[in-house]
């Protein structure tokens, strides 16, 4: 039986095949998997807000994309990844609620989603699925045996990337 | 210091609560007429809990809820967020639009209306209350609403507070109309700032 590895928001963890590791219910937070299908080793962070520098003081680095993901990478290449195979699939960052004047804190989805990619880009980490924006919920999944991302949702069902 | 709120004390605490109580009953009053059911209401839950746990509260990150989100805005700016599971919301649009019970199904663009409405009615009674209470003069924005799982929707009031510290202040009012069978969550999440502001009003500022 492959162990079910639970993420909560503002939390990451990491493991090899075959488990699986799962973050329930995602609204404007995103789901960043890497995984290399080599070692099959991987993780997912669950990421609340893009940028650290733009808040007070946090005991909780995984709250953040500029702070999250490299320790996301830390861990990864730790357990046994190797940098070159890592590849990245993000889900999230939905605007849950529509209002006609959309301020910043409302688009927070958007701006994570954003960050996220700059991060990776910077890192050459490739971004190879990508499921983010429109106004869903989301709660998503990486299979540690075979890099399957799946993104299960109320309106839309499930999908994979 | 990331987290003031850590720091309340108990005498605090309880004048947050009877805060929440007095908002809540004006807002279950109002609730009980427009349904002409009876409400009831327990006494307002204070919690201060880690971002994370705060789905837990409404039946973990994935319960299927309807929420209606309001901004509020003033001199104590936070958030109120009225969630009710589906199955309840169905229940209390049968009521609000004269259908006979277990009509409702899923909600149209009306059914979606009148919760709006609904979420209106009871964020204005709360912060009618409030005023009264505090002198605060506090205007709801116009309600928005969402029908997903309950992480995801909760994601909206938690950002804001996830920039200031990692836990939640949650006043939290649960309402029970047609013997149980409808259960409302109505939460008030004052923005980090706001604490200050409400406890002084009330004489408790630190």
């Amino acid at each position: 039986m492959a162990e079910l590895i639970k993420v909560g928001m503002a939390d990451y963890k990491v493991g090899r095949a075959p488990s699986i590791i799962i973050s329930y219910g995602l609204g404007s937070c995103i789901g960043v998997s890497l995984y290399d299908p080599v070692s099959k080793v991987g993780g997912l962070l669950h990421i609340m807000l893009p940028d650290s520098t733009q808040s007070r003081s946090s005991e909780n680095p995984a709250k953040f994309a500029d702070t999250g993901v490299p320790l996301l990478l830390k861990d990864v290449l730790a357990l046994g990844a190797n940098r070159s195979k890592l590849v990245a699939k993000m889900a999230g960052g939905a605007q849950m609620f529509a209002f006609a004047k959309a301020t910043d804190i409302m688009r927070v989805g958007a701006r994570n989603a954003e960050a996220v990619k700059a991060l990776l880009k910077d890192m050459k980490i490739p971004v190879i699925a990508e499921d983010t924006g429109e106004n869903y919920g989301r709660t998503v999944q990486i299979n540690l045996e075979n890099g399957v991302y799946t993104v299960k949702t109320m309106v839309k069902g499930e999908k994979e990337i | 210091m990331s987290d003031d709120i850590l720091e309340l004390s108990p005498v605090q605490m309880d004048a947050l609560r009877e805060i929440g109580n007095v908002g809540a009953g004006n807002s279950a009053t109002a609730l009980s007429q427009i349904i002409n059911h009876r409400i009831d209401m327990n006494v307002p839950k204070v919690s201060i809990v880690p971002l994370g746990e705060v789905p837990d509260m409404v039946g973990g990150p994935e319960a299927v809820v309807v929420g209606v989100f309001l901004r509020v805005y003033g001199s104590a700016p936070g958030n109120i967020l009225f969630l009710l599971p589906a199955d309840s919301a169905f229940l209390l649009v049968d009521m609000l639009m004269g259908k006979k019970r277990g009509d409702t199904q899923n909600l149209d663009f009306m059914d979606e209306s009148a919760l709006m409405e609904i979420g209106n009615i009871l964020a204005g009674a709360y912060l009618n209350a409030l005023f009264n209470l505090t002198k605060l003069s506090l205007l709801p924005s116009i309600p928005a609403l969402a029908v997903d799982m309950a992480g995801a929707i909760l994601n909206v009031v938690l950002i804001q507070l996830g920039q200031m510290g990692d836990h939640a202040l949650v006043i939290e009012t649960q309402f029970d109309a047609d013997e149980g069978d409808i259960k409302g969550h109505f939460f008030l999440v004052p923005d980090p700032g706001s604490l200050d502001t409400i406890l002084a009003a009330v004489g408790m500022g630190s």
